[in-house]
């Protein structure tokens, strides 16, 4: 090799662009957050409507259910909204809960997996039996009576979602740190008088993150599939505000009439989903230092 | 191996039992709970209220309603539905029987992921494995509500195959309304089938035994059969019962996009009625379901595999 040597991580997202399909779902990506971040000016300035406006025909009727045509390039829905505008501003929505999800799941999993797998013994127990209850209720009968109950908000419901989306966060760092944390630098840390939350956050934490980042992704992809399922159901994200899932929750006689309601918040789910799973799924090779390519 | 099984069982019953008090305390104790399914109605009058907390139980402290509830559901005894006034066991079971044979015939659909896995891992690399691979992909990120939204516009809204719910009873009718629904609640489990078989097989392929079995002039039919396929399908055993909770979530959105009328759509009625003593009950069905699907996953993977030792 020429040149000084890298960094693991700039090595890393060497190999992670290197990968043409994990290059190609980064740039969908980018383009899908772009494009939705910059909803309300693409709104005002470029389709010159807003989410909650009632479209008119040239007669000056509400244009209820009109197919697609100029003026309203993906339809109106029943009440007479812009489809394309509404999708751009659910994916504001859809997105947020994502990430939300896995930053939750991530703020509960990985210390309870970094302690368990440390400290072992009735700590490992205990953090084992939090596990084994939460995976073992199905997750979207108790998030529908959550929903029921709380009536939550955007950011109620990312946090209910965190709740349950924790498990596999612990797993991965447990089985990692139980590995790593009878490795010869860490006895070295160890007789040179370093405390355990030394130990923890210079020697071990370093090293669970790439794995974290990838079980992150891996969450925020779930997230976005069971918020959209949810809402979907007339249980999630609550109407007016629309996300992706709940832009079909209303009664299932108009969109059969009107198809093109139905396909572009769906397409634009698996898209997101699609690219944060082989994003996600790039990384785990990335930082895998046996494939080295 | 028998005190392993005794041991899972004890393990499985305590966990029963303390999600049992999680979702009891959950209920009782935080707002919108039953007092509030009650208060809502406006045409309850203050006599009723009082008639009908008593009649539920709602008018004893906190302790004796929990040790009078775990009592009663250790007689499979989950108070009455607000809704129909029936016993929650009752209503349940009358919708037990559109799901079950819902479920099994996903189980079916699923299935067929192990000839695809086969199929896959033997042509490692080339065009069918690609395909493969990429469906399950894709086939992960669809949302199932949406594929199943999309089926209907297509297939029932343009074409008029397949109608929706449960048809008229007679054989051919049922057929016709049942096959898009059980395929749809299969996809996952077909997918995961074929993922884990696919691995599966690769990684038998590599064994030494498989080199030797060649190296002595098998016959390739005899070393794919006897050696390959036998071991790398065992472990599949294992995969049908860990199949059962993904299951239970995916009845409640095919059975309400398709108006099937099983326990997914009662659930779902029950949580927009409020009521709570039914949900409650379904909830602790789902997550006995959950953990015998577990337990069964377990076990199944000793009696299969006679390398696996339990400590």
């Amino acid at each position: 090799m020429k040149g000084p040597p890298r960094s693991f991580l700039s090595s890393s997202l060497r190999r992670f662009v290197a990968d043409r399909l994990s290059l190609a779902a980064l740039i969908l990506f980018v383009l899908i957050l772009v494009i939705t971040i910059t909803a309300p000016l693409l709104a005002r300035f470029v389709l010159s409507t807003s989410p909650d406006e009632f479209l008119r025909t040239p007669q000056g009727r509400i244009a209820t259910l009109q197919a697609p045509g100029p003026g309203y390039l993906l339809g109106t829905d029943e009440l007479g909204r812009d489809n394309l505008t509404r999708l751009l501003y659910a994916g504001q929505v859809s997105l947020t809960i994502g990430f939300l999800v896995a930053f939750v799941a991530l703020a509960i999993g990985a210390p309870l997996g970094l302690v368990a797998g440390f400290y072992g013994g009735r700590t490992d127990d205990v953090v084992n039996a939090l596990v084994q209850v939460v995976i073992n209720i199905p997750t979207l009968f108790i998030l529908i009576i959550l929903s029921v109950m709380f009536s939550p908000s955007v950011i109620g419901l990312a946090l209910i979602f965190g709740l349950f989306y924790w498990p596999s966060t612990t797993r991965q760092v447990r089985g990692l740190v139980l590995s790593l944390r009878n490795r010869d630098y860490v006895d070295a840390a160890r007789v040179l008088g370093a405390s355990d939350a030394r130990i923890l956050v210079r020697h071990i934490l370093p090293n669970v993150i790439s794995i974290v980042t990838v079980v992150a992704g891996f969450d925020v992809a779930a997230a976005i599939l069971g918020e959209s399922a949810l809402s979907f159901l007339g249980f999630g994200v609550p109407v007016p505000l629309s996300s992706w899932g709940n832009m079909l929750s209303g009664s299932q006689d108009t969109f059969r009439s009107a198809p093109w309601l139905v396909y572009p918040p769906g397409l634009m789910i698996l898209l997101t989903v699609l690219s944060v799973f082989l994003i996600a799924d790039g990384l785990r090779d990335a930082f895998d230092p046996r494939v080295r390519a | 191996m028998g005190r392993f099984i005794v041991r899972r069982l004890v393990q499985s019953v305590v966990l029963i039992f303390a999600v049992m008090t999680l979702s009891f305390f959950l209920i009782r104790l935080t707002p919108g709970g039953p007092e509030t399914a009650l208060l809502s109605n406006p045409r309850v009058s203050a006599e009723t209220l009082q008639r009908m907390r008593q009649r539920f139980g709602l008018d004893d402290p906190l302790p004796i309603q929990y040790l009078k509830w775990l009592r009663n559901a250790a007689e499979f005894d989950f108070g009455r539905s607000y809704a129909y006034s029936l016993p929650v066991v009752d209503v349940i079971g009358s919708r037990v029987w559109p799901t079950f044979q819902l479920g099994l015939l996903s189980y079916g659909v699923g299935l067929l992921g192990v000839p695809l896995g086969v199929i896959a891992a033997s042509a490692r690399g080339r065009m069918s494995d690609t395909v493969i691979r990429v469906l399950t992909v894709v086939g992960t990120s669809v949302p199932s509500w949406w594929l199943g939204l999309s089926i209907i516009v297509l297939m029932s809204g343009t074409i008029g195959w397949f109608p929706n719910g449960q048809g008229n009873g007679s054989p051919w009718d049922w057929a016709r309304h049942i096959i898009l629904p059980a395929v749809l609640l299969g996809l996952g489990g077909l997918i995961t089938f074929t993922r884990f078989v696919r691995s599966e097989v690769l990684e038998v392929i590599s064994q030494d035994y498989v080199r030797t079995a060649r190296a002595k002039g098998l016959a390739e039919r005899v070393v794919q059969r006897a050696h390959i396929l036998r071991n790398a399908l065992i472990p599949v055993v294992t995969l049908l019962g860990s199949l059962l909770p993904a299951l239970l979530g995916g009845a409640v959105i095919t059975e309400s996009i398709f108006n099937w009328p099983g326990m997914g759509r009662l659930f779902l009625e029950a949580a927009s009625a409020r009521d709570y003593p039914l949900l409650l009950g379904m909830l602790l069905l789902g997550t006995v379901l959950t953990i015998i699907g577990t337990f069964l996953a377990d076990i199944g993977y000793g009696l299969v595999d006679p390398r696996v030792r339990y400590a």
